[in-house]
This record gives structure tokens, C-alpha cells and sequence, in this order.
């Protein structure tokens, strides 16, 4: 981006002459950012809560107080519960294992957990349907020792490990690469158990960009819709989570139920960002993997 | 060199060895143990070259070993091998009489510094000291105000007494060596290995530290095996030195001897100043480009050789049988005056005290009080 005009010497001098554009052409960057970020990001929020509440407060809290709806929010816990520490032991396994050690399938074992970001949710949602579903492989195998997995919270869960499993692991592989083995190496010489040697010297390493990855994890473990609507079957009250539920409501024209169980997802999204936030300001050193020297 | 470091408060601690020489004698003093490796073998791709061929050495109780030889000659892998923490392909390791290749890196009681300090950086000074006391199973495990009385003769010892509560990130290059240092001592090991210890520190902190771990191994007593690639250091401070190239030991011995009686070409050049010249020994002399230029000792091979030559060994002067070469510079210094001479047949100039006045280009002849040949090819 430099043209003659740019660098004519009627401009004011600056520190940094070659990284300073034009006024102009500044005011016009930012402004198209900031009427993006308005544009799709900003007011589809504010419409979200306007639309919660356009029928007042009163209507917006009954909405909770739904059992269908209070159903959804709990099913969406509980995925989130399983799913998030399935993920983060996975998560912390795999990255000390491609960070630590030398193996064959290393690259390999990368590119897989890299996965779930290239495939689309609904078809991931497709092959557990494929493998578990009635017609599935391993359909009648579950049906005559009746586990039920797709249609049921077992499947939504399955789904949701799935689609979740880069982000633990993509936080911490760099992280740990570059803190590289030395300290493991110096506790266990000290006469330090593996065990010991985790808990007090890997772990508090890693634990702010394991913090980033669990909230990175979390919101994407309540807010996944593709892959878990296809294995959800949409039980109302039984297999709906909250994004599901979300849906259901707004094909029944009623948008202040939809808008309020969107507004806590929302607020969900925005608690992230905030955490978010204040884990990069508060570390922005230990998650960008140099050391507190 | 982090802020904050004045080198003299490594030395100048108002402490004396009189009062320390009994704090170490209740902390850390525990005869060492002889350690031995025998035929060690390291590969760590498949086709390249080992990075240990056959490794043999033994080191006596209590005595401090340095491990010299330039880059990739396999020093850290073999300390590495000893600590446990690097598994050889053949060979075994000795602690004493007990063969303890097989036994992990936690029990074979070693205390490790590396180049780095690998200090825990969540942890204080206090706590990094504390942390092998800490790691050992329950019933060896000394009470919160054992460990505490500990850890302060260990401060002491290592002369940070006032830095307990800071974290490693807040201390300077050399602080940190020295809680590495400690932290090390802490768990009373029967053999302590230092990885390039002062590698990262500069000239004058590398200094004082040398003198300073040489007192403490005074006070330790502790089998102590410390690599380097810096020849002053090993010369200073080792009770005896093991030359590594390529692998392989080329000698082991006192500084006096690796210095003054060299193995191999290799050790001579490696150790201390050399000039090298191309030659070739008949007849009782030693020719250089056709010319006689030394007798030959009688158990100096017949042949093509390379005559290694220490600069003080050099004077300038005599012409019967002489060595030849061109001054390239010459110039006064606060011990004399010394030239830069290039010997004929060799490729490195040397600098030779001289007392008469020389020019740019002169021709000059040398005598050589002693000399040693190896073998060319
Ligand atoms: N983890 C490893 N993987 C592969 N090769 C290695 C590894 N560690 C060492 N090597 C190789 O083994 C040889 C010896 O390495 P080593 O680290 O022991 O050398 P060194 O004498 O300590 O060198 P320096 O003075 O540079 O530290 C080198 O050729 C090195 O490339
Ligand atoms: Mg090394």
C-alpha cells in the first residue's frame, strides 16, 4: 500500500513514516471495521435482546420458567459438563504427547486433531448417525443390548467431544513445544514421581492457556448446533439443547421464548469474550509461549 | 548480564570460610560416589552418526571431572547418560559398586544443573530449593521446619540468604545459577552434574563462580562432573580433565597433562595455543618445505608428520636448523613486545615474544625448546 502520493514530503513527519498511512486513508480503515463489527456483530446482539424483551421483562423470565425450555438449558449443562473435561484430559494428552515425545504418527496424530475444524458439524453429526444409528454399523449390535446413543444424550455428547477436541489440544501444543522438557527433566531429578512432576510443574505451566482453552471449549460445547442437531433426533423436554430449542421456538413464530433462550446464549458468548479478555491482558506472556523471564 | 548483579557479591558475601566450612559439614557433606561408565553407546537417528561411540571413564570419589570438547562432541548426552535421563544404546553405568543403568532418574540421586537453570518459574527461590526435600516419598520426608532449616543453610551456602520469597524471573543470570545450584544440593545427592554451568553468563560473573563452585566442592565433597567447551575453565577449575571429540574420549588426565603431554593432535590443538606445521621426518631430521629444520627425537616416527609447537616454547633467533617465517605484525604490549609470526608450512600465525625490533614481512628464523609430532593422514 504506498504510492507516490503517501510519501510526499508536505505530510507531517512521523515516528514511524513507514508504517503510517494518510489520515484519510486511516479514518477509512477503521471506519469500515467498526461499521462491520456494527453491522454483524453488534446489532444482530442488540436485536437479540431487544426482541427478548419487546414483550417486557415479565414474558422475557416466563420464558425460564418453561419445562421444555428449563429442560434445554439443563441438557445443555450437562453436555457441557461431560464434554469439557472429556476434552481437556484428552486435550492436555495428546498435546504433551506431540509436544514431549518423538514418534512415529506424530504428524499424523496433528493433522487429525485438526480435524473437526475442516469437517462440517453435520457431518459429523452424519457419521455417528452412520456408526451408531439403527441402520448403522453398530445399530443392531446396541439395539439387542439396548444402549441407546443417537437420539439420546450419549449421541449429543459424542458429537459435541467431537466437534470441541481442537480446542484444548491447540492452545497448549505450542505452549508446551516451546517450553520443551527441561523443568519435567529437572523436578524428576530431584526424585520427583511423573505424577508429581505433572501436577507441579506441568500443570502450573500450562494452566492459563488451559484456562483459554477450557473457555474457547466451553462456549462451543453449549452453542454447537449442526452436529448435535443431527444426532438430537429433537426431543422436546428429553434431547433438545439450548441452540435446538432456540430453533424449534422460532418455527413456531414465538420469537420472545426463541430471543430469551438466545439472550443466554449471548450472554454466554459476550462472559467468553470477557474471560477472554482478562486471561490475554492478565498473560499475555504465558499464552504466547514465552516464559515469565 | 541482567540489572541488578554486581559480580563481587558472588565472592564478597561477609562470610568467611571458617564459618563456613562447618554449615556445609551438617548440610549437604556426603562422601561421593565413584562413578563409572563403561563402553557407552548413544545413536539418535537411525543412520547418522552416534553421538557417543563407546564411551569408558571412571571417576573417583569426590573428585571434580570436567568434560571438554568442542560442540556436538557428545558432552551433554554423556552427562545426560550418567543423570538417567538420556537411555544408552550399549554400556553401562556405575555408581560405586551398584550398576544403575537400569535404574530411572529419580532414584539414582543425582542433582542436575543445566545450562538453562530450568528453575520452576511459579515457584520462589525457597520453594525451588525445597522441591526435592518436598518429592520424597513420606517416610523420608523431613518436617516443615526441617526443611526450612535447610533450605536457609542452603541459601547461606549459596550466599542469597535475603532472596528466599522472589521468583526466578526477578533474579539475575548468575543468582538464578546459584539456586539452581542449590536447589541441586538440596537432596544430598552422591553426585552432582553440571551441564556448561556458567555457559550463559558473562566473562567476569563466569569468573567469580568458578572460584566460587570450586569452594563449594571444597566444602561438599560431592563427585562432580561439569561440562564445558571453555579450556580456561577446565584447566582451572578440574581435578582432571576428559577430552571428548566426535564421541570418543581422547584423553583423560590432570591439566598439567593434557597440557603438556597431549595424546593426540587433536587434544594439542584443543588445549591451549598451538601452531601446527606440515613436515616430514628422515635421516634424523625434521624437514620442512626441503629444508632441515629440527632434529628428530629418536621415538618421533619416520614420515609425513604434523609438528605441533606451543608459541613459549618458540624464540626467535639461531640459523643452523631452523625453523622459518614471516613477521606479519609486530607489537608492543604492557608484558613486552611479540610478534605475529606465520611459520612456513603452517596455515595460522602465532604470536612469539621477541626482543629485537621487527618489520612487517621480515623473515626470521625460531628454535623450538620442544616440539611434538603426530602422525599425518
Ligand atoms: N535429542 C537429540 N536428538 C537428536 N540428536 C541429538 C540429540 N541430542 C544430541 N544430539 C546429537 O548428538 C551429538 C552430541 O550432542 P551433545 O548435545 O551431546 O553435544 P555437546 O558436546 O553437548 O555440544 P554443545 O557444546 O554444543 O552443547 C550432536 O551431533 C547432536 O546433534
Ligand atoms: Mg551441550
Amino acid at each position: 500500500m504506498s504510492s507516490p502520493a503517501m510519501s510526499s514530503p508536505s505530510l507531517p513527519a512521523a515516528p514511524h513514516a513507514a508504517l503510517t498511512e494518510p489520515k484519510g486513508v486511516r479514518v477509512l480503515l477503521i471506519a469500515t471495521a467498526i461499521g462491520f463489527l456494527a453491522l454483524f456483530l453488534l446489532l444482530p446482539l442488540a436485536v437479540v435482546f431487544a426482541e427478548a424483551l419487546s414483550k417486557g421483562l415479565g414474558n422475557y423470565l416466563a420464558t425460564f420458567a418453561e419445562p421444555d425450555a428449563q429442560a434445554a438449558i439443563r441438557l445443555t449443562l450437562l453436555v457441557a459438563l461431560i464434554s469439557v473435561p472429556l476434552n481437556v484430559v484428552f486435550g492436555i494428552a495428546a498435546s504433551w504427547a506431540i509436544a514431549k515425545f518423538d514418534f512415529r504418527g506424530r504428524n499424523l496424530l496433528i493433522t487429525l486433531i485438526d480435524l473437526p475444524f475442516s469437517v462440517s458439524p453435520v457431518v459429523a453429526g452424519l457419521i455417528y448417525v452412520l456408526i451408531f444409528g439403527s441402520q448403522g454399523v453398530l445399530g443392531p449390535f446396541l439395539q439387542r443390548h439396548g444402549i441407546e446413543i443417537i437420539f439420546a444424550v450419549p449421541g449429543i455428547v459424542l458429537a459435541t467431544v467431537f466437534v470441541t477436541f481442537p480446542f484444548v489440544a491447540r492452545e497448549l501444543i505450542p505452549l508446551m513445544q516451546d517450553q520443551g522438557t527441561t523443568d519435567e527433566e529437572a523436578a524428576l531429578t530431584l526424585g520427583a514421581s511423573p505424577w508429581r512432576v505433572f501436577l507441579t510443574v506441568t500443570l502450573p505451566n500450562i494452566k492459563w492457556a488451559l484456562l483459554y482453552g477450557v473457555l474457547l471449549c466451553n462456549a462451543r460445547a453449549m452453542g454447537e448446533f449442526g452436529a448435535v442437531s443431527v444426532v438430537s433426533g429433537r426431543i422436546r423436554g428429553l434431547t433438545n439443547t439450548m441452540p435446538l430449542h432456540v430453533e424449534i421456538l422460532y418455527n413456531e413464530y414465538n420469537y420472545v421464548a426463541a430471543f430469551g433462550i438466545a439472550s443466554l446464549l449471548a450472554l454466554l458468548a459476550l462472559v467468553t469474550l470477557a474471560g477472554k479478555t482478562f486471561l490475554e491482558w492478565r498473560h499475555a506472556d504465558a499464552l504466547a509461549g514465552r516464559g515469565a523471564h | 548480564m541482567v540489572a541488578g548483579f554486581a559480580p563481587s557479591d558472588a565472592l564478597a558475601a561477609p562470610r568467611g570460610r571458617a564459618e563456613a566450612e562447618p554449615v556445609a559439614a551438617r548440610t549437604v557433606r556426603k562422601p561421593g560416589s565413584e562413578v563409572r561408565v563403561d563402553g557407552i553407546v548413544k545413536t539418535f537417528s537411525g543412520d547418522g552418526p552416534a553421538a557417543l561411540e563407546g564411551v569408558s571413564l571412571a571417576i573417583a570419589p569426590g573428585e571434580l571431572l570436567a568434560l571438554l570438547g568442542p560442540s556436538g562432541s557428545g558432552k551433554t548426552t554423556l552427562l545426560r547418560v550418567i543423570a538417567g535421563l538420556e537411555i544408552p544404546d550399549a554400556g553401562r553405568v556405575f555408581f560405586g559398586a551398584t550398576d544403575t543403568t537400569d535404574v530411572p532418574v529419580q532414584r539414582r540421586g543425582v542433582g542436575f544443573v543445566f545450562q538453562h537453570y530450568a528453575l520452576f518459574r511459579h515457584l520462589t527461590v525457597f520453594e525451588n530449593i525445597a522441591y526435592g526435600l518436598r518429592s520424597r516419598e513420606r517416610s523420608r520426608r523431613p518436617g516443615e521446619a526441617e526443611i526450612r532449616r535447610r533450605v536457609g543453610q542452603l541459601l547461606d551456602l549459596v550466599q542469597l540468604p535475603t532472596l528466599a520469597s522472589r521468583y526466578p524471573g526477578q533474579l539475575s543470570g548468575g543468582q538464578r545459577q546459584r539456586v539452581a545450584l542449590a536447589r541441586a544440593l538440596a537432596v544430598e545427592p552422591s553426585v552432582l552434574l553440571l551441564d556448561e554451568p556458567f555457559g550463559a553468563l558473562d566473562a567476569q560473573v563466569r569468573k567469580d563462580l568458578r572460584r566460587w563452585l570450586r569452594e563449594i566442592h571444597r566444602e561438599t565433597g560431592q563427585t562432580t562432573v561439569f561440562v564445558t567447551h571453555d579450556q580456561d575453565e577446565a584447566l582451572e577449575l578440574a581435578d582432571r580433565i576428559a577430552i571428548l571429540n566426535r564421541g570418543r574420549i581422547e584423553q583423560v588426565g590432570a591439566p598439567h597433562e593434557v597440557q603438556d603431554d597431549p595424546a593426540s593432535r587433536f587434544v594439542m590443538s584443543f588445549v591451549g595455543e598451538t601452531a601446527r606445521v606440515a613436515a616430514d621426518i628422515a635421516g634424523g631430521q625434521v624437514w620442512v618445505d626441503g629444508r632441515a629444520a629440527l632434529r628428530a627425537r629418536e621415538d618421533w616416527p619416520e614420515g609425513p608428520v604434523d609438528l605441533c609447537l606451543r608459541p613459549w616454547h618458540l624464540t626467535v633467533g639461531g640459523d643452523e636448523a631452523a625453523l622459518l617465517g614471516t613477521v606479519r605484525e609486530w607489537r608492543r604490549t604492557a608484558r613486552g613486545t611479540v610478534a605475529e609470526i606465520l611459520l612456513d608450512g603452517s596455515d595460522s600465525p602465532v604470536e612469539v615474544k621477541v626482543t629485537d625490533v621487527h618489520r612487517k614481512g621480515d623473515r626470521v628464523a625460531l628454535q623450538a625448546s620442544e616440539a611434538r609430532v603426530f602422525p599425518r593422514g
